[in-house]
C-alpha cells in the first residue's frame, strides 16, 4: 500500500491541536466538497481531506498513525507486524494486499467493536452505498444500453477484517436517459454486515459531448447549414437524426439562428414520448467566389431593395 | 458470473414514501420533515398524514446527509444550501440549453 500523509492532506503542523485540525478540515471541506465545489479534481481532493480527517480527529487512530512516522507521501509501505497486531488485530501476519491505506484506519472499528466493523450493532448495519459517474454516447442513450461496470468493493469478512473485492455489475439502461440522470441499482453497492441490508449504488448519467449534437434534456440541436439562396427561396433539404436522415422543408425567408423543429426527432423519453430535434440555420456564406457568382451576387446587389440593418436608425 | 441488475430511474415520474427516502438517503424523519416545511424538498402528493416524493428528490435528500456528515451542517444550514444548490441546478440548464443554440466551434 501507498503512505498517506494525513497531515499534508489538511495543511497542518504534524503537532496540531484538534481544535487546529478541525478548522483546516471545515476550512478545505468547503473548497472541496464535491456538491458545492467546482474546484477541478475536487472529489479526489476532498477524498483525501475527508481519509485525512477521519483518521486525525480521533485521538486514538490519530496516536496509532503518528506511531507509523513521517514518510514521503506515496512511499510505498507495509506496516510492521508489532503495530499490526497492537492496533489492526489479528496476529499481525495477514496479508495487505487488497487493502489500501484508508481501510488499514477503518480496522479501528472492528478492534474496539468486538468483532464487527460497526460493534455488532443489533440488526447488523447496512453496507454502503456508492455512487459512481458514468459516460455514455449519445446514441447509447437514444438506444438504450448496457453497462458493464468493473468495480472493487470495499467488503467486510465474516472476522471483520475490510477487502477490497473485484465485482462486475451489469446495468441495463433503458433508452431515454439524459445528461445529469441519476439511476439507483438497490443492493449493489457494499455488503451489509452482520444481516444488514446490502447498500445501492448510484450511477450519474452524463452524455459524451456529439460531433453533430447538442443535449438539452430530451431536446436535441444540431446546426443546419443552409447556403444564401436556400434560406432566401426556401428549400428541402436533408437533415441527420439519430434514427436515420428526414427531409425538412425550410421556409423561404429562413434567418440565420431560427429554430426548425423536427417534432418528436430528440432522444425518447423512458414512459413514452420523445424530445424534439431543432435544426439552427446557419447562413453559409461561400469564401470564395467563382467569377459567374460574383456577377450574380454583383447583379442581386443592384437590384435588391433589402436593408438588412434598417432598425440602426429606428434605435438610434 | 453477473446478471442484469434492475436499476430505477430517479425522476419526476417515480413515487417514494417518507419512508423509503429515509432508508435510501440517511436521513431522520425529524430532519426530512424540517426539509420539507422549509420547503427546500418539495412533496409530490400527500395522502392523509403521509408524504410522498418524486424519486429525483432521493438524490437531493442523499446530498443533505452528506452534507449534515462532511460539513456538519444543522437543518436549517441543509435548507439553505439545498435551495442554493438547486438554483445552481436551474441556472446551469439554462446555461446548456442557451449553448445549444450556439453554432458548434
Amino acid at each position: 500500500m501507498k503512505f498517506s500523509d494525513y497531515y499534508a492532506a489538511l495543511g497542518v503542523e504534524r503537532g496540531a491541536s484538534q481544535e487546529e485540525i478541525k478548522k483546516a478540515y471545515r476550512r478545505l471541506a468547503q473548497k472541496y466538497h464535491p456538491d458545492v465545489s467546482k474546484e477541478p479534481e475536487a472529489e479526489a481532493r476532498f477524498k483525501e481531506i475527508a481519509e485525512a480527517y477521519q483518521t486525525l480527529k480521533d485521538p486514538v487512530k490519530r496516536a496509532a498513525y503518528d506511531e507509523l512516522g513521517k514518510r514521503p507521501q506515496g512511499e510505498e509501505f507495509r506496516p510492521p507486524p508489532d503495530w499490526t497486531r497492537q492496533h489492526a488485530g489479528g496476529d499481525g501476519q495477514f496479508s495487505f494486499e487488497d487493502m489500501d491505506f484508508a481501510d488499514l484506519f477503518s480496522r479501528f472499528g472492528a478492534r474496539r467493536g468486538g468483532g464487527g466493523p460497526f460493534g455488532g450493532e443489533a440488526g447488523g448495519m447496512p453496507g454502503q452505498d456508492f455512487e459512481i459517474p458514468v459516460e455514455i454516447s449519445l446514441e447509447d442513450a437514444f438506444r438504450g444500453t448496457t453497462l458493464e461496470l468493473q468495480l472493487q468493493m470495499p467488503e467486510y469478512d465474516e472476522s471483520g477484517r475490510l477487502r477490497r473485492v473485484p465485482r462486475t455489475v451489469k446495468a441495463r439502461v433503458a433508452p431515454g436517459a439524459v445528461d445529469g440522470q441519476r439511476l439507483r441499482l438497490p443492493g449493489k453497492g457494499g455488503k451489509g454486515f452482520s444481516g444488514g441490508r446490502d447498500g445501492d449504488l448510484y450511477l450519474d448519467i452524463t452524455l459524451k459531448p456529439h460531433a453533430l449534437y447538442r443535449a438539452t434534456g430530451h431536446d436535441l440541436y444540431v446546426d443546419l447549414p443552409l447556403a444564401t439562396w436556400e434560406a432566401a427561396l426556401g428549400a428541402s433539404v436533408e437533415v441527420p437524426t439519430l434514427a436515420g436522415s428526414v427531409n425538412l422543408k425550410v421556409p423561404a425567408g429562413t434567418a440565420s439562428g431560427r429554430k426548425l423543429r423536427l417534432s418528436g426527432r430528440g432522444l425518447p423519453k423512458p414512459r413514452g414520448g420523445a424530445g424534439d430535434l431543432f435544426a439552427v440555420a446557419q447562413i453559409v456564406v461561400p469564401a470564395q467566389l467563382t467569377e459567374r457568382e460574383r456577377e450574380l451576387y454583383e447583379s442581386l446587389r443592384q437590384v435588391s431593395d433589402a436593408n438588412p440593418r434598417g432598425r440602426f436608425a429606428e434605435r438610434a | 458470473m453477473s446478471h442484469e441488475t434492475e436499476v430505477l430511474w430517479l425522476d419526476e415520474q417515480r413515487v417514494v414514501s417518507l419512508e423509503e427516502l429515509m432508508q435510501v438517503s440517511g436521513l431522520t424523519r425529524t430532519e426530512l420533515l424540517e426539509l420539507v416545511h422549509c420547503g427546500a424538498l418539495p412533496v409530490r402528493e400527500e395522502r392523509g398524514a403521509s408524504y410522498y416524493f418524486a424519486a429525483q428528490t432521493i438524490s437531493a435528500a442523499r446530498t443533505a446527509c452528506r452534507l449534515r456528515d462532511e460539513l456538519e451542517l444543522d437543518v436549517t444550514g441543509l435548507g439553505v444550501a439545498l435551495r442554493l444548490l438547486e438554483r445552481v441546478r436551474g441556472l446551469e440548464e439554462e446555461i446548456a440549453r442557451l449553448r445549444a443554440l450556439l453554432p458548434h466551434a
